[in-house]
């Protein structure tokens, strides 16, 4: 074996293992700890949306002890509610779109950062165990207004 | 070794003063672009300072976003592809030393993409298109701005087809040669874009331009914006492989040495033209309406194609090695002192690959599927792509110019230690803006958006939003010494160039590469049919699915 081609596996072989790793990590991080990114989860129409349920009653409701669902509806520039009071410790689903063009939505503090496209769905988990408040943005250019786009997550202590 | 042998002089080529004229004309372009870009890079960042200069900047610019629109527009789509289409035609025609296939096809090429150009251009400068460089529907912009856009990518097809023709000359009085890898990499960087643009192409002619002329109501911005990303990813590396060819073929001859292995940079470009095209879903990850399996099978592909990247950075680093030896360096690290650091066109691009190294850790982050949760749509993004193409290829394309502008215009580059000044403004100043950027995404501040009329900014963010300000006026001044060097150059300058076309030639006899590594037909086939499987079942599945929506106009 010459020294080129030494040199060359010896950069070669670990640049392979290095991809191979991280792709176990993202798989492990998906299926074992459940870090899901958005799937499909079905078409509304746009247009119609403010009239079809359960959009057309944006809000917080409680599934069960614990586990709490926001509907969010977002367009130009502001989000209904922009404002979410769940108690510490509980799990929420987020089922959300966008009544006219697209926008974005992350919670500080979690894993929540998906688009809002109009005439989609986005369905998204978040926890949320520390008592505080934290900011939702618009993170997508969606018109002249798009930086006064936000709300407030409430997180009270748990009774 | 052998030494490598010398450029053969101009002349030696057939219309090759031609060749130069039409280089020239897109050379101009594409810095008139990178100029203009300037200035609303400035304010953006003076902005994010908490300097709201915009009021000052009517009726030009009349918000944030249509400065934004301005500076992404210029700087990705024009400074980038006119400076390609020009630079990787003269590359082939000095590489193959066989004549441009048509000038004329080159000519009308090039007015083409100029009128695409300044269709687009209008609507933008009159706030009729403040849709930001991705134009996501259902923002709704003026139809010559699709128009516009959509000419210049009929463009490129057409310089596709002059270097594939050329190609093709060059090959039957070479059936045996291997081809230069100057060449090799350029038509490589070709046939990978138009296969790539062939997304966007079908965004803008089914779905943008009869919508945005009224022909249809709606339009579904999920699948437009799958077809922008079916092309939006492989258009990055339509920036970097030129700037990959650069590295390859002439940075080891500034640096005095040669390429290291001719094989294994056959490789990379042969693994750029296969993977390029079917990983666009990593940049929707974040989006709803595609299923998560194949969102998790782009970011798979995403990691495959980093390896040709790393191989890239092997072979280019053991070649500027070379260069350093045979200069004397000796060491482990030490060599790099004996790299002609006084040559600005060398420093640049040596600068340039350094920051690329962190462009590209943070780019395995973001492809990273559910590690792209932290980072998606946020400053991070910002920083990222400031590294890569904002510093890897634009930097590298700086140092280039500082030989090719002289060999052009004849002209001694004004001042080389202006210039050496410049690159390495470039480098700290991105250095410390690029840097500043990533920590706020990871603070969770967005992109896209004018922070100073913000009314949420947290209190961490603003220590670092004022060394974003300071890191892009820094920038800034690069930019402007950079412009001042060359508008010298042309005006002020007396010396007569003494500069050659700097292509490390691999020697016939020095290139071992078997011949599987010079085709370009079984990879093309190879590239399609990848794009069929990895698009395939999400197209149809949207197709499927559509949810079509009114277009706005919400600027
Ligand atoms: C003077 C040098 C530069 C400065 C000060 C600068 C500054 C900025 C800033 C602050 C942003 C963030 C805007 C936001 O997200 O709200 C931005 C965006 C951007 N910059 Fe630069 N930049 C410079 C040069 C470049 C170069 C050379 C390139 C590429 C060739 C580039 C490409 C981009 C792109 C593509 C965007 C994103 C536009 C969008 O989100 O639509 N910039 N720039
Ligand atoms: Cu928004
Ligand atoms: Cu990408």
């Amino acid at each position: 074996m010459n020294r080129t081609l030494l040199y060359e596996l010896a950069w070669i072989l670990p640049s392979i293992a290095i991809p191979i790793g991280m792709l176990v990590a993202i798989v492990v991080t998906t299926f074992g700890m459940q870090i899901h990114v958005p799937t499909y989860a079905g078409v509304v129409r746009a247009q119609t949306v403010g009239e079809t349920p359960p959009f057309d009653q944006p809000g917080v409701a409680q599934l069960g002890p614990g586990r709490y669902q926001v509907t969010l509806l977002a367009h130009t520039w502001a989000f209904q509610p922009n404002e979410i009071r769940v108690p510490a410790g509980s799990e929420v689903e987020f089922v959300a779109t966008s009544r006219d063009v697209i926008h974005g939505l992350l919670i500080e503090g979690t894993n929540v950062n998906v688009m809002l496209v109009p005439g989609r769905i986005t369905r998204m988990k978040a926890r949320f165990p520390r008592p505080g408040e934290y900011l939702f943005i618009c993170h997508e250019y969606c018109g002249i207004g798009h930086h006064v786009m936000f709300g407030k997550v409430l997180v009270e202590a748990a009774p | 070794m052998t030494t490598t042998p010398a450029t053969p002089p101009p002349a030696g080529i057939a219309g090759i003063s031609a060749v130069h004229r039409l280089t020239s004309a897109y050379l101009i372009v594409a810095l008139l672009a990178l100029l203009g870009a300037n200035v609303p890079g400035l304010l953006q960042a003076l902005d994010h300072a908490g300097l709201d200069l915009y009021p000052a900047a009517q009726p030009v610019l009349r918000s944030y976003y249509q400065g934004l629109t301005v500076h992404g527009v210029l700087n990705v789509l024009v400074w980038t592809t006119f400076f390609i289409c020009g630079f990787l035609t003269f590359v082939t025609v000095y590489a193959l030393r066989t004549p441009l296939a048509s000038l004329r096809l080159a000519w009308a090429t090039f007015w083409l993409m100029v009128v695409g150009l300044v269709l687009a251009a209008w609507p933008i400068l009159t706030n009729e298109a403040s849709v930001l460089f991705t134009f996501y529907p259902p923002l709704k912009a003026h139809p010559a701005f699709y128009l516009g856009l959509t000419l210049v990518v009929v463009g490129t097809w057409f310089v596709t087809a002059n270097l594939a023709l050329t190609y093709r000359r060059w090959r039957r009085s070479h059936p045996t040669e291997r081809t230069p890898i100057a060449a090799f990499g350029s038509l490589v960087t070709f046939a990978m874009w138009t296969l790539a643009s062939v997304g966007v192409a079908v965004e803008m002619l089914a779905l943008l331009i009869p919508w945005s002329l009224g022909l249809v109501a709606e339009i579904d911005p999920l699948l437009a914006r799958t077809l922008f990303w079916l092309t939006g990813h492989p258009i990055v590396y339509f920036w970097l492989l030129p700037a990959y060819v650069s590295w390859y073929a002439m940075v080891p001859r500034l640096a005095g040495g040669q390429l290291f292995s001719a094989p294994m940079a056959r490789a990379a470009f042969i693994l750029f033209l296969l993977l390029s095209t079917p990983l666009g879903l990593h940049h929707q990850f974040t989006d709803p309406g595609i299923w998560e399996q194949w969102k998790l099978l782009h970011a798979f592909l995403t990691f495959v194609v980093f390896f040709p990247s790393l191989l890239t950075f092997f072979n280019v680093v053991a070649s500027l090695e070379s260069g350093a030896r045979a200069r004397g360096g000796t060491g482990w690290v030490a060599w790099t002192r004996r790299l002609p650091w006084g040559d600005p066109a060398l420093t640049a691009q040596v600068l340039a690959m350094i920051l690329f190294a962190f462009g590209g850790i943070g780019g395995l982050v973001n492809a990273s599927y559910n590690v792209n949760l932290i980072v998606h749509n946020t400053a991070w993004i910002v920083g990222h792509f400031h590294l890569t193409v904002g510093t890897a290829v634009t930097l590298s394309f700086m140092g280039i110019t500082y030989w090719l502008v002289p060999l052009l215009s004849g002209r001694q580059l004004f001042s080389r230690r202006l210039a050496l000044a410049q690159a390495w403004t470039w480098f700290v100043g991105m250095a410390v803006f690029s840097e500043t950027l990533h920590r706020l995404g990871l603070l969770g501040m967005p992109r896209r958006t004018a922070m100073s009329l913000a009314p949420y900014v947290l209190p961490e963010w603003r220590g670092p939003l004022l060394l974003v300000g300071i890191g892009g006026v820094v920038l800034f001044v690069s930019g402007v010494l950079y412009f001042l060097n060359l508008g010298l150059t042309l005006v002020a300058s007396r010396q007569p160039a003494a500069v050659e076309v700097p292509l490390a030639e691999y020697g016939d006899a020095e290139d071992h590469s078997p011949a599987f590594l010079d085709r370009f037909r079984p990879w093309l086939v190879a590239a399609v049919a990848l794009v069929l499987v990895a698009y395939g079942p999400t197209l149809i599945h949207l197709l499927g699915t559509l949810s079509p929506v009114v277009g706005r106009r919400v600027w």
